[in-house]
């Protein structure tokens, strides 16, 4: 990335918002209950880094959400490409999937609470609900509108089964295929939110809901942000894949 | 059917070539012509009959353009000769009846986007072949078509001339036997059309397959082609021998007497407008009033 001078003003209107935040807060305009100064924030930062809690806490969630996200995410891939190729079993199993999907998953927590308690199973449970969705269906769509013409012509040319789909039906179906992944990062992160901030005892939701319970303000606006940061990190691996494999898409040809 | 009649004696003399006449006649060259023989094809699809008990016998090695109205079956006769469709009834032979012998060239480039240029060419090579060898023969028929330089492109860097070009590389580096072109060049700009046809006829001078073309341009057909097919009505309406030498010069008034019989068959006897644009084409219609 270049940080040249039109970069850098994406940057002004943060940094400007920061200053007039630290500044405010110094003064006393904004009093330390209701926002703690950035310094303070990141001093509550520093504190729990050196103590271990943070890092134990950040672990903890990102591991919730990568497995979830591989279990719910996978599975939605597998159907997504079964259903796209196969038109018995989208007759079979899509009508079920897409009345599933009219519940909010979020809804299913006090039933998710009642059948597994408030353990790792239930979070897990939950971000792979959450990111099924987003993922089955883009998949489907993505290899239900492969051009047909592609597919004929690899026909024409004598292509294997197994050639046309990784040659042909795969790499068309790819970029729909990360529209997906990219919104169920998103559902992920707000889905382990939610829960964790309801029912845990470790994570960086539970280390908020702690803070609440002592009114330390100061750790629970640092987990927000790092929930922020970890979103945006999460966005960006997306992002960095998307343009290593979609790199022969007009969109991404100004490499 | 005044226009059989001039079928010229001096036909394109290397239309015949070695399968025929080689000393080995019994390993031909790969590359050489196939012989492509129809009999009593019909086609429908569902209630819609698209060829009505159709033959055909294009001997190896000869450049055959069939022409006709949008609709009138003068696809569906091409794919059936790649396999893309399967005869309704009757029989289609190319060659000696394996698959592959033929490779088809499609009105789009139909090039995938996510290959480069070099490895779109691969497609049209057989998958068992080392990666080093499918290399050099891709980039030899790249050579062929004058875009070596931009093997390492992405096709969606090309301009619609050059991705034709690359269409023609992949139909062509296997060596095939027949060369369908359904309407390859209908999507070109003038010069860039006129380019693609010499290209063509060049290498089909040099590799001597079978060429079948279907065009709605009666202009293309007889700048290239041995012999035009008119289809109407899912059956050949005209059958035409074009003895001109090549190189042949466009606009010349031997072309002009052959394009105007063969319109003017085409507008007397059908008497409609094309099936996918009715409307469209006041200019026909009224030529077909005055013939009427």
């Amino acid at each position: 990335m270049k940080f040249d001078a039109k970069s850098l003003l994406a940057f002004v209107i943060p940094v400007g918002l920061i200053l007039v935040w630290q500044a405010l807060a110094s003064v006393g305009l904004i009093a330390t209950e209701v926002l703690p100064a950035p310094t303070a924030i990141v001093a509550a930062g520093w504190r729990l880094a050196l103590s271990g809690e943070l890092w134990t806490n950040i672990g903890i969630s990102a591991w919730r959400a990568a497995v979830g996200l591989v279990i719910g995410g996978g599975i939605g891939f597998a159907l997504g490409l079964t259903n796209g190729l196969s038109r018995l079993s989208e007759r079979l199993t899509d009508p079920t999937l897409q009345m599933i999907r009219t519940i909010p998953h979020l809804a299913m927590i006090p039933l998710v609470i009642l059948w597994f308690g408030i353990d790792e199973t239930a979070k897990i449970f939950l971000v792979a609900l959450g990111v099924f969705f987003p993922i089955y269906l883009n998949t489907l769509h993505g290899i239900r509108t492969v051009d047909s013409q592609l597919v004929e012509m690899g026909r024409a040319y004598g292509m294997s089964s197994w050639g046309l789909f990784s040659r042909v039906v795969l790499p068309g179906a790819l970029p729909s295929i990360f529209v997906g992944l990219r919104y169920a990062l998103g559902i992920m992160w707000l889905t382990l939110i939610v829960a964790e901030t309801i029912s845990a005892s470790s994570g960086l939701g539970y280390m908020a809901m702690n803070a609440r319970e002592f009114m330390l303000v100061d750790v629970v606006v640092l987990s927000i942000l790092i929930y922020a940061l970890l979103g945006k990190l999460a966005d960006s691996i997306a992002k960095w894949l998307e343009r290593a494999t979609l790199s022969w898409h007009p969109a991404y040809l100004h490499v | 059917m005044t226009v059989a009649t001039l079928s010229g004696r001096a036909r394109a003399n290397v239309a015949f070539a070695p399968t025929d006449r080689g000393p080995p006649a019994q390993t031909p060259k790969p590359g050489a012509g196939a012989q492509i023989s129809i009999r009593d094809l019909s086609k429908s699809f569902g209630s819609k009959k698209v060829l009505t008990s159709l033959d055909l016998t294009v001997p190896a090695g000869q450049f055959l353009a069939i022409v006709g109205r949008s609709g009138c079956g003068k696809s569906t006769l091409l794919r059936t000769l790649v396999r893309l469709e399967e005869p309704t009834s009757g029989a289609v032979m190319v060659g000696d009846g394996q698959r592959g012998v033929g490779r088809i060239m499609f009105q789009e480039p139909r090039l995938l986007p996510w290959q480069r240029v070099v490895d779109n060419v691969r497609v049209g090579l057989s998958k068992g072949l080392p990666t080093a060898e499918s290399r050099a023969q891709a980039m030899d028929a790249l050579r062929e078509v004058g875009l070596a330089d931009r093997a390492g492109d992405w096709p969606s860097v090309l301009s619609g001339g050059q991705k034709q070009r690359v269409a023609l590389a992949r139909a062509l580096v296997s060596r095939p036997k027949l060369l369908a072109l359904d309407e390859p060049l209908g999507a070109l700009d003038a010069l860039t059309r006129i380019e693609m046809q010499s290209l063509i006829e060049r290498v089909w001078l040099e590799q001597k397959f079978t060429a079948v073309l279907v065009t709605h341009d009666v202009a293309e057909a007889l700048a290239l082609a041995d012999r035009v097919v008119l289809i109407e009505d899912g059956r050949i309406a005209l059958d035409v021998d074009v003895g001109l030498p090549r190189p042949r010069r466009r606009g010349s008034a031997e072309i002009g007497a052959l394009e105007a019989q063969i319109l003017d068959h085409l507008f007397s006897a059908g008497g409609r407008p094309s099936d996918d644009r009715p409307g469209l084409e006041p200019g026909p219609v009224e030529y077909e009033k005055a013939y009427a």
